[in-house]
């Protein structure tokens, strides 16, 4: 809402700079956004009348005229708007003005005739864009300052109003917030009802009463055509932020601006036969006003006649009906629209009106017939007329009521936590239009019309608060039950496995939840993401079934950053639908290319593989205790190399995969290095066990080495396996120390040396007890796995 | 004796010239060792005369101690010498860096988010998580925002065709809390949420934290007292603070917090858009209409609830002039706040 500071203070004016009002409202609830000058600053700019214009002699487009600026002897000033005339009041530039724009008005000889001045246009002097021709201004008494004459010191106090708030989208809103506000009074001006000419009615029915339960009209016959609105009028509109359309237009807006209740006009020489308020038929169609043919359906209101739909109700009407230039009879419509049934069809069809706006947040239907006669005024003012008189239809069960509130002193003071004098509650809610009565334990309290707002105890609490200023309520810590917060011990903390992560040198990454559909389709083929029905870009248009999509387009990012290493993890949500769920499920992704390590002096360079992050998830699985069964299964994945992936079991639970990416993959997507991944499923990864002690031997520990070669297919799992299965309990440890490859070895066959540590709880292990321990594991070996020890 | 001050002055010079611990070892032995020089002499005692035995034995004695004391001495030396040797041959330049594995770092907004949870964890607030793929009655119709109200056109909702939605807010955790919890009740829910919305200072998603406090006889002038506690404590500075009427269809009263604006201490500046203030987060009392959705009688209990903005929380405590950059994921960007 744009509020003129004037307007405003002609209403009611309480003894505040403009910044103390803006803050004292903006405490309120009436946020104030912006305060802006109403009008550029410019000087030197009187009112003329002009006396005389004659063609220019050297110019075809150019007229001579004589302007009186209240001087002794009146100015001659050359003009070339088309619209000069005799008679005219005009906004002239005098020699020494100066304008927007940094423009200084001197002497100028233009085509041989001296000019001493400008007559300005609306753009000229920063009001509006119009420059087809000269401000024409209603007859006004020359020489007078035009910024005092059209009070154009005035500032614009732009209001963020909340949805609750309908009632201050009109000027009499906001200053009864004022007053309420500075304890002052303020009765909205009722206009004079105009009274009847004639007997012209349009007979109105309203077939939809649940949509619109009220319904004024006017018929005002005989309109000037050449009537143009008032510059004060064009001005006030122009600081509310409309733009000045046709005086019947105007007027209407002018009113709604004033009082919030918005109105439409129609050209009554289209309209044939009785009004009907009505649902329109599916299908139906309307012009509007804007030009866009709409296609109705079957829960949308119309303003209709004999003739079909004429206007969406409430929203906008339609072009056919419109007032033109030519329109000599007027029809005037003010109803009162229920905020509910309008509600989003306005948005349905793309379209955000001034009319709509109000009329979803609730607007007085008292005020159907005092718009009608404040319009009705108005329009006889600027463009004469023959009013009929004004017809209101009521659908009585359907209007608004507002039922009694009791609202009990405790309860406001428990709320809010503090107390409240009961005389200024009252003061409070009187000053805001409701209707009070002090019972014993506080207020039973009706509303006021206009307050689609007040429905509930709470929301006078909140009126209550609000007025007194939430800034008197002192801040009080609560005073609870100390209880204590649960925590388990049977899940790896998220947390941890964070810390864990970024200690070994992954940043973490957050990517959008929702992907490219093609990545996606890369990436993830065997999952149909879910689509978005209205996403932001079509880039970003399904949600991800996993985090590589995300990661690896952070990679790609980083990489064209000139970062040759990246190293990034996420933990967030997957999206998998599945039948008619989906399963929203927090997965924690990793990914890493370039070099093991940042570049430096003292390592190798060498690209990070495979082992390189199963040991950082070996790490992190590892949080979780020694009990769980952690496996690395060699598996194919759509999009992982298929000599370098697994899948990772718990417990033989899927917790996730690792793997190098496809080299084909990775070429198509122009990365010139491995990247490695690993996703894991939180619900399994991070379960945990509590660890159990186990009692610590006082007698020495013993290591033997046994060095093998095994056939190629033999896998380490297999052979640690096979010798922990084959060992007796006094094997504390087994290392894998050394895997060897190559000269030496014959092809097809490795070379494996595994470090067994032996100790006994209760004794000191002997050569026989130990000879027994490798024996048993050499020939377990050798026999299942057929392993070749070495001695 | 004259052979006992010969032998000692022959063991002595040989001590000396010993250049390493096995050489000095080579003479201790030769001297003092079972075959050893002074151990000849010892055990030649027997044949001197009865009397000079005793005299003969305490000079051989000394001998001993002297040539055992020189060992020692030179054997700390060569000790010593050795180390010092080594050192020097050891010596680095310790202003190299550090070999292995780099740190990474946390995201901003979990940084902030670890901030947040334990400000309010040691007030007693649980942490609480719930979907990002929401219904309507959680996101909008449990919260007071039925179908078609002006409040649902200041979320810009991502739907599904089921009509299913993006969470718009972390509101929905706090209905999933009360459809389920125990009063008292004091949680926050952290998490992603996204608005249909793209430009300078909006992205899809973005990250939001809802708080709730539940129990008889919770009122306002409490969470003005939670809220400014909080944020004194998040900026670690002693902030103004101001609560403004607002309005939100899940609590009544409603109220948006402002705080002094950190990079200007409130004098107006750019980024407050020179009001000294800023927005920080919007908080109230829970609506009867919501207690009533989850069977809670608001005759009897009351309640607050806040939510605030991670990012813009982040922006202001790290002076991040863009909120885009929070989800480029820029290794240049992230390296700042590891």
């Amino acid at each position: 809402m744009l509020v003129s500071e004037t307007w405003l203070r002609e209403l009611i004016n309480p003894k505040l700079s403009t910044q103390e009002l803006a803050h004292q409202i903006t405490m309120a609830g009436l946020e104030v956004d912006a305060i802006e000058l109403a009008a550029p600053e410019f000087s030197g700019v009187v009112i003329g009348r002009v006396l005389s214009a004659e063609q220019h002699p050297d110019a075809e487009k150019l007229r001579v005229c004589v302007v009186d600026i209240g001087e002794d002897e009146p100015s001659t000033i050359v003009c070339g708007a088309p619209n000069v005339r005799e008679g005219l009041t005009v906004a002239v530039a005098t020699v020494g003005a100066r304008l927007p724009g940094n423009m200084k008005i001197r002497k100028a000889k233009l085509r041989g005739v001296v000019s001493y001045g400008m007559i300005c246009s609306t753009r000229e002097l920063g009001l509006g864009e119009e420059h087809d021709g000269i401000m024409e201004l209603p007859e006004h008494e020359v020489g007078v300052d035009f910024r005092t004459a059209y009070q154009l010191d005035d500032q614009v106090i732009e209001i963020g109003l909340t949805p609750n708030r309908g009632d201050c989208l009109g000027m009499f809103g906001v200053a009864r917030d004022v007053a309420a506000l500075n304890k002052a009074q303020f009765e909205a001006p009722r206009a004079a009802a105009v009274t009847a000419v004639t007997k012209d009615v349009i007979n109105v029915h309203l077939d939809a009463p649940a949509y619109c339960s009220r319904y004024s009209g006017r018929v005002v016959r005989n309109i000037r055509t050449d009537a143009v609105t008032p510059v004060w009028m064009v001005e006030r509109l122009r600081r509310a932020g409309i733009r000045a359309i046709h005086p019947v237009v105007d007027i209407t807006n002018y009113v709604m601006i004033e009082s919030g209740k918005p109105m439409h006009g129609f050209d009554l020489a289209t309209m044939k036969g009785d009004v009907r308020v009505r649902l329109a038929t599916e299908g139906e169609k309307l012009t509007l006003l804007d030009g866009r043919e709409i296609t109705l359906r079957s829960d949308e209101l119309v303003i209709a006649d004999d003739s079909g739909a004429r206007a969406l109700g409430g929203i906008m009407g339609g072009t056919d009906s419109g007032v033109s230039e030519a329109t000599t009879d007027v029809f005037f419509e003010s109803a009162y629209f229920d905020p509910l049934n309008i509600a989003g069809k306005a948005r349905r069809h793309g379209l955000h009106t001034d009319a709509s706006h109000r009329f979803e947040r609730g607007v007085d239907p008292g005020l159907c017939e005092d718009s009608i006669e404040r319009a009705t005024q108005l329009l006889l003012e600027i463009c004469g007329g023959v009013p009929g008189p004004v017809l209101t239809v009521d659908a009585a069960d359907h209007l608004p009521k507002r039922s009694r509130i009791n609202l009990a002193q405790n309860h406001l003071e428990r709320l809010i936590g503090r107390s409240y004098d009961k005389a200024e509650v009252t003061d409070i809610l009187v000053s805001l239009g409701c209707q009070v009565r002090e019972t014993e334990d506080g207020w039973s309290v009706t509303a006021p019309l206009y307050r689609f707002d007040l429905s509930i105890a709470e929301d006078l609490i909140e009126e209550i608060a609000r007025i007194h200023g939430y800034d008197q309520i002192e801040a009080t810590a609560a005073i609870a039950e100390l209880d204590m917060s649960p925590s388990s011990e049977s899940r790896i903390d998220s947390m941890r496995v964070r810390d864990l992560l970024v200690a070994r040198g992954y940043y973490e990454a957050i990517t959008y939840s929702f992907v490219d559909p093609k990545l996606h389709a890369t990436l993830i083929p065997d999952v149909t993401p879910l689509e978005l029905a209205n996403p932001i870009s079509s880039d970003l248009s399904v949600m991800r079934a996993g985090l590589l999509p995300g990661l690896l387009d952070a990679v790609k990012k980083n990489l064209s950053r000139q970062k040759s290493r990246v190293r990034l993890f996420e933990s967030g949500l997957r999206f998998v639908p599945q039948n008619d769920d989906i399963h929203q499920k927090t997965v924690i992704g990793i990914i890493a290319t370039g070099s093991r390590y940042a570049e430096q002096w003292g390592l190798e360079r060498s690209a990070v593989g495979f082992f390189d992050m199963k040991q950082d998830v070996e790490a992190l699985l590892s949080m979780g205790g020694a009990k769980r069964d952690i496996r690395y299964v060699a598996d194919t994945h759509s999009v992982l190399h298929p000599g370098q992936s697994a899948r990772i079991t718990i417990d033989g639970v899927d917790a996730g995969w690792i793997g190098v990416l496809h080299p084909g993959l990775t070429a198509e997507l122009e990365i010139d290095s491995a990247v490695v991944f690993c996703e894991l499923l939180e619900e399994v990864a991070l379960a945990a066990s509590i660890p159990t002690f186990v009692s610590l031997s006082k007698y020495p520990e013993v290591r033997r080495d046994l060095a093998m070669i095994v056939p190629e297919e033999v896998t380490i799992e297999q052979i640690m396996e096979g010798a922990r299965s084959a060992a007796p309990a006094t094997l504390k440890d087994l290392r894998l120390f050394d895997i060897y490859r190559g000269k030496g070895i014959e092809d097809g066959a490795k070379s494996v040396a595994l470090g067994l540590i032996l100790q006994e709880s209760s004794r000191t292990l002997n050569e026989v007890d130990i000879d027994a321990a490798v024996a048993a594991i050499a020939t377990h070996l050798r026999e299942k796995l057929q392993a070749k020890i070495r001695d | 004796m004259q052979e006992l001050e010969q032998v000692v002055a022959d063991i002595t010079s040989r001590i000396n010239s010993a250049t390493d611990l096995a050489e000095l070892d080579q003479v201790r032995v030769e001297a003092l060792g079972k075959k050893g020089q002074l151990t000849a002499l010892l055990k030649g005692l027997g044949k001197l005369p009865p009397e000079d035995r005793r005299a003969a034995g305490q000079h051989i004695n000394v001998a001993k101690t002297t040539v055992q004391d020189l060992i020692n001495a030179r054997k700390d030396q060569l000790q010593n010498a050795a180390v010092n040797a080594r050192i020097e041959a050891e010596r680095i330049d310790v202003t190299q860096p550090g070999i292995g594995q780099d740190r990474g770092g946390l995201h901003p907004v979990t940084r902030t988010l670890r901030r947040i949870e334990t400000l309010f964890q040691g007030m007693g607030f649980a942490v609480k998580s719930g979907p990002e793929i929401e219904d309507d009655f959680h996101n909008f119709e449990a919260l007071n925002i039925p179908g078609h109200h002006p409040a649902r056109a200041m979320h810009d909702t991502f739907y599904f065709d089921s009509g299913l939605l993006l969470r718009t807010h972390t509101s929905p955790v706090q209905i999933r809390a009360m459809e389920n919890g125990e009063i008292p009740m004091k949680l926050i829910a952290p998490g992603r949420v996204y608005r249909c919305d793209s430009d300078i200072t909006h992205t899809p998603m973005f990250h939001q934290v809802e708080g709730l406090m539940v129990d008889k006889g919770v009122s306002f002038a409490n969470l003005k007292s939670v809220l400014h506690e909080f944020i004194q404590n998040f900026f670690e500075r002693d902030l103004k603070v101001r609560f403004r009427p607002s309005y939100f269809p899940f609590t009544e009263p409603s109220a948006e917090v402002d705080m002094e604006c950190v990079m200007c201490s409130g004098k107006g500046c750019r980024v407050c858009s020179n009001t000294g203030w800023l927005e920080i987060l919007g908080c109230g009392m829970v609506h009867p209409n919501v207690f009533s959705q989850v069977d809670i009688d608001h005759t009897v209990y009351s309640g607050y609830a806040f939510g605030m903005g991670v990012e813009r929380l982040a922006m202001l405590r790290y002076q991040v002039n863009d909120l885009r950059l929070f989800f480029e994921n820029d290794l240049d960007f992230l390296q700042q706040f590891s």
